[in-house]
Formats: C-alpha cells, sequence, structure tokens
C-alpha cells in the first residue's frame, strides 16, 4: 500500500511533464486503436463470413461469368444444400460521389435470404419482395443513410449494364448484431437477366458467382474440389473457396495499404516507447541520491527498482486506460466520416486487449533499463548526485 | 589508538582500514592504516581538509561502502564480512543518518519520511504513528507533521531527518556535514538537538564537518590528513583547540 502510494505521488511530482508524457501516451494509444480498428474494418467483410457457404466463380477472372445452367449441376451435388446466384450490378446512385456508392446485387430472391440468416427480415416484406420482381431489399445502415423508406423507387443508373434501372424498396433488413454489414442493396436476379435479354441479348442467362450453401462446413474443400471438378475442360471453369477465402482474395489486393496501416499502428507504439523511456530515464536520474538513501536506509535495491518499474508501468497503464476510454468515442466520430467506406467500423476486444498490452509492454520496457541502473547504483555515488 | 576518554564500552572498533578508488587506471588511495576505536556515548567529530578521507571512514563506519583492508567492528559484529543484502539489514537497524542536504523524500510529509525507516520493522501502523510522533515531537516538530519537505525551512528539515535517524533507536548516528547547509542560528539548534541525543540519551554519534562550533559540540575530534589519521583528542581541550587551528 505504502509502495503504492510513494509510486503514485512520484508519478505526479512534475505534472507538466506526467501531463505530457500522459498526453503523448493517451494519444498514441488512440491512433494505434483506431489503426487497428481501420484494419479490423478492412477484414470486416471477410470476418462476417459464414463456413457453410462457398463461393463459386469463373476459374480465369471475377470479370468473366458461369453459365446459369451450372446452377442445376451444383445442386446436384453431394453436400450441397442451397446454390444462389448473385450478379455484382455496378450502378450508380444520384452521382459517382463516394458517399453515394453502395454495393447492389441481382441474387435469387428465392434462396438468398435462406443462405444469409444473420440477415433478419420481416416475413410479410419478404414476400412482397419476392412478388415484386422490380423489388429491393436494403439493409439498414444504407436505408438509413439514404432515407429509404418501403414503397420508395430508387433510380439507378446501370454502367456494366447500362441504362437507367429503377427498383422499389420492399423490405429493409436488419443485422444479425453490429459486427454484420447492412448497407447492401439487394434486387432480384430474374429482373435483371429478362431487362439484359432485352437490352443485350447475348448477355442474358449468366451468372457473375454462385454462392453455394453446404450442410457441413468440414466437408468444404473436398465440395469444393468436386464442384470444380464438375466443370473441368469445360469452357468455364469454376473456382470454387470458402466465403472467407473469397472475400480475402478480394482484400489480397489492398493487402499492402493494410500492412501499411498495421505497421504503422506499430511505429506509434515505438514512438511512444521511446518518448516514455525517455521519461523514465531521465526522472531515474534526477532521483538517484533519492535511490541511494532508500538503499543507505535498509531499502533492497529490489525495492528501489520496483520504485522505478512501478511508476513506468503505472504512468502507461494510467495513459494506456485513457487512450482506451477516448478510443470509443473517437472511433464513433471516425464511424461517422468513413461509415461509407466502412460499414463496420467498431472497437473491437482484441483491439483493446492490443491497447492494453502495448501500454503495458511499453511500461515494462521503458522502465526495466533505469529500475536496474537504479538498483545497482552505488550508495556513496548516489548520494553525491544533485539532480 | 583510542579516542581519548570515551564514555563506554568500545562500539566501533577499526584496525588497518584501507579504502582507495580507481580513476581511470589510476589507483586513488584514500584512506591508509585507519585504527580508531568510538566508545559507545561517545560524540565524535571527524575534521580534515577536502580529500582527506574524512566522508569515506564516516561512509564505512555506516557501512554503505566497503573498505579494501583492514577490519571494522561496530557492536562486536564485523561489517567488511556482511554480503549486500545483511549490510542493508545491519543498516535499518543500527545506523541512522543524517546528511547535509538532509536527503527526505519530496513527495512525502514530515511524518512519511520519518516513519520510512521503520517500514522495514515488523511494527504495526499504530506503533509505528506513536514512534513517529514522539520522534517528531522530541526534535520539535509536532506541529509540522503533514508538511512536505519544501514547506519547511532547512533547519527544519534536518530536525525531520534527524527524527527520521532517531526512529530505529539506532545504534550509531552518522552525520555528514548535518550543518553544512543551514544559517548559523539553525546550524545552532541543529548541533544542540545532536548534543541532547549524545548526553540525554546516551546516542552515539560520528559526524564529519568542517564547522569549528560544530566541533565544540562533539565530545572529540579526530583529524584525518591524506588519508591518515593525524591526530585525535577531546573537543573542548587544548588538543582540540590546537588540531582546529592547525586546520
Amino acid at each position: 500500500m505504502y509502495y503504492l502510494r510513494l509510486v503514485f505521488k512520484n508519478i505526479f511530482r512534475h505534472p507538466l511533464r506526467s501531463l505530457l508524457t500522459l498526453t503523448g501516451l493517451v494519444v498514441a494509444i488512440v491512433a494505434f486503436g483506431l489503426l487497428q480498428t481501420v484494419v479490423k474494418a478492412w477484414y470486416a467483410g471477410s470476418e462476417m463470413s459464414s463456413a457453410t457457404r462457398l463461393v463459386s466463380r469463373n476459374a480465369v477472372s471475377l470479370v468473366f461469368p458461369l453459365p446459369m445452367y451450372y446452377r442445376d449441376r451444383i445442386r446436384a451435388i453431394d453436400g450441397v444444400t442451397t446454390v444462389c446466384v448473385s450478379n455484382w450490378f455496378g450502378g450508380q446512385y444520384k452521382d459517382t460521389s463516394a458517399s453515394n456508392f453502395f454495393p447492389q446485387f441481382g441474387v435469387d430472391h428465392e434462396t438468398f435470404f435462406d443462405l444469409y440468416p444473420e440477415f433478419k427480415t420481416n416475413p410479410d416484406e419478404l414476400l412482397a419482395w419476392k412478388r415484386d420482381r422490380r423489388g429491393v431489399m436494403v439493409g439498414r445502415g444504407l436505408a438509413n443513410q439514404h432515407g429509404f423508406k418501403v414503397g420508395d423507387v430508387v433510380p439507378i443508373k446501370g454502367t456494366i449494364y447500362p441504362g437507367n434501372w429503377e427498383f422499389v424498396v420492399r423490405g429493409i433488413y436488419e443485422p444479425k448484431d453490429d459486427t454484420i454489414i447492412a448497407r447492401q442493396f439487394y434486387f432480384r436476379w430474374d429482373y435483371l437477366n429478362e431487362e439484359i435479354k432485352k437490352r443485350f441479348p447475348r448477355r442474358g442467362d449468366l451468372a457473375g458467382v454462385f454462392i453455394v450453401g453446404i450442410a457441413d462446413g468440414s466437408r468444404a474443400a473436398e465440395i469444393s474440389a468436386r464442384m470444380d471438378s464438375e466443370f473441368r475442360n469445360s469452357l468455364a471453369e469454376t473456382l470454387t473457396e470458402t466465403e472467407k477465402a473469397f472475400q480475402l482474395g478480394f482484400i489480397a489486393q489492398t493487402e499492402t495499404i493494410v500492412m501499411a496501416i498495421r505497421l504503422i499502428s506499430f511505429v506509434v507504439i515505438v514512438i511512444i516507447f521511446a518518448v516514455v523511456a525517455n521519461t523514465m530515464a531521465m526522472t531515474a536520474r534526477e532521483r538517484l541520491a533519492e535511490y541511494a538513501t532508500f538503499k543507505a536506509l535498509g531499502f533492497s535495491p529490489g525495492f528501489v527498482a520496483a520504485l522505478i518499474f512501478g511508476e513506468s508501468l503505472m504512468l502507461t497503464a494510467l495513459g494506456g486506460g485513457l487512450g482506451i476510454l477516448a478510443t470509443f468515442p473517437l472511433a464513433a466520430a471516425v464511424k461517422g466520416l468513413v461509415g461509407n467506406i466502412f460499414p463496420v467500423f467498431k472497437v473491437s476486444g482484441e483491439t483493446v486487449v492490443l491497447q492494453a498490452a502495448s501500454a503495458l509492454v511499453v511500461g515494462a520496457l521503458a522502465g526495466i533499463v533505469p529500475a536496474i541502473r537504479a538498483a545497482r547504483v552505488r550508495i556513496v555515488e548516489g548520494l553525491r548526485y544533485i539532480g | 589508538m583510542n579516542a581519548t576518554g570515551g564514555p563506554g564500552r568500545p562500539l566501533v572498533v577499526i584496525e588497518h582500514l584501507a579504502k582507495s578508488y580507481r580513476r581511470g587506471d589510476q589507483v586513488v588511495p584514500v584512506l591508509e592504516d585507519i585504527s580508531l576505536t568510538i566508545p559507545e556515548g561517545d560524540f565524535i567529530a571527524l575534521m580534515g581538509p577536502s580529500g582527506s578521507g574524512k566522508s569515506t571512514l564516516l561512509n564505512l563506519i555506516a557501512g554503505i561502502d566497503k573498505p579494501d583492508a583492514g577490519t571494522l567492528l561496530v557492536d562486536g559484529e564485523d561489517i567488511t564480512r556482511l554480503g549486500e543484502a545483511e549490510l542493508a539489514d545491519w543498516r535499518a537497524s543500527h545506523v541512522g543518518f543524517i546528511f547535509q542536504f538532509y536527503n527526505l523524500m519530496p513527495v512525502l510529509d514530515a511524518f512519511e519520511n520519518v516513519e520510512l525507516p521503520l517500514l522495514l520493522t515488523s511494527l504495526g501502523r499504530r506503533e509505528r504513528r506513536e514512534r513517529v510522533e514522539m520522534a517528531l515531537s522530541l526534535v520539535g516538530l509536532a506541529d509540522r507533521m503533514d508538511h512536505k519537505p519544501n514547506e519547511l525551512s532547512g533547519g527544519q528539515q534536518q530536525r525531520v531527518a534527524i527524527a527520521r535517524a532517531l526512529i530505529t533507536d539506532p545504534t550509531i548516528i552518522v552525520a555528514d556535514e548535518p550543518t553544512g547547509d543551514l544559517d548559523r542560528k539553525s546550524a545552532g539548534e541543529i548541533l544542540g538537538l545532536l548534543q541532547r541525543l549524545n548526553a540525554e540519551m546516551g546516542k552515539t554519534i560520528v559526524m564529519v564537518t568542517h564547522d569549528w562550533h560544530a566541533v565544540e559540540s562533539a565530545r572529540h575530534v579526530v583529524h584525518l590528513e591524506k588519508g591518515e589519521l593525524v591526530d585525535e583528542a577531546a573537543a573542548g581541550s587544548d588538543a582540540g583547540q590546537s588540531l582546529w587551528k592547525r586546520r
């Protein structure tokens, strides 16, 4: 108790220095937390993937479609429970600004929401969607952002499929929890296909990807291989992988950026380590006479070392704690700014643990050398020191 | 040699003590073949010019430095044979320190500073409080217990340091220029206090000083020059006076 009181009093001995060091720590821990959250947000899509969903695409490239008749052949493969076609639409809402961007897909209305139980739908709205060829289901996040309501007509300008398209909002689905992205715009693939056939007859009956539901996630590799072998040596060979691997494939294209962000987050910690280490070294040097006095009075070198080590740890724990607390409102503010790019921008438990661990590691490393030095100081030399 | 007219049994017995320091490749002898006995209840003033080795001798007696050769018995125990940890324990129970610049902990108040050495004992909180209050009353600072060092004058800080030195009822009190940082009046009060501790409580005190007023407060004067003990005398004696003049 006495030891803790002494350590605590020592921390605030030079209020300005402590305040500056604490500010640095808070800023570093917040920056680290936010950067880690950005990285997490980058992977959010892959993290909501299901182990029982596979994605089958053209083996050459995602931009090449697959024949629609593959659906029935995939459905016949042992272990497959559901098959859903999905076409990326890539249309523009209002203009090309990032704030008006949202992902649009043409999907099988009969099977899609069965495959995605993480999206909660109102049965009446779902039925209305299934009955309306121009119907669309929009995610809660997207509806809130643009004020979409059931019955609204949403005009979209096609880019992959040129022309003006109009969809009627028939339902708004909710995410199961806040780790689920609910900013998509799902309309019926059969409506898309019909219109394509009218407007671009040679582009009809083609699927972007097949989303395949399987009964047993542990058989994913086997079923994927079975599916791909089914279409081997055909005009459009397939590449089937788990939904997570499929999503990670997208992220891999921007992996350098993610790596850079991750690296910067750790550089921030290294910088704050240097700041805290300097503070602790300076502190220990100034107090050599005090530490020598403690030792002269009969306190052990271990006690002296523990004073500095404890001070370093308490300082970083305090800064880390404040930094962690500050991360949450700041992350919420950042989400308001970049929510369109990162639909899930949430400080995870893992990030908090990393922040806390970083603060404590910084405290321990910054305190260790000054602590050893103070513990080893010869009493006679220490007493001569005028800090 | 014996300090003349020591009032009790030999408490500190030093024989053929030597100490040198390394300065780069050079070995600088600081103390050479020192032999001295300090009786229990004595009040010794160690004098000598700068670099004469008086502080080194004090440090060796206090167990915060180790000699190169010789024996140093305090209360019958050869402290030169003790390891670091044993020596720390020994200091905690046998030595009270008074430093020139008080060496109080700035973040602790007077009470907490005096209490520090008691934290190494098995005393409970209440006993510690009683002792600290008694010690601070003894040095006339009962009304300053919750004052931090920077809220006290130099003389008051030194009195807190004296209370801290007394608190464990040590075998010996070592004082390194206890009046060196004080004005004449405060120095007089501190010396008076040390005299009282010696005369009324029988505390054995070894003090390094340059101050002739301080010398007069001591019972005996030991003079060192270039690491050697050149003379010792009763402080008030003619020999003691001549020692001072020789300085």
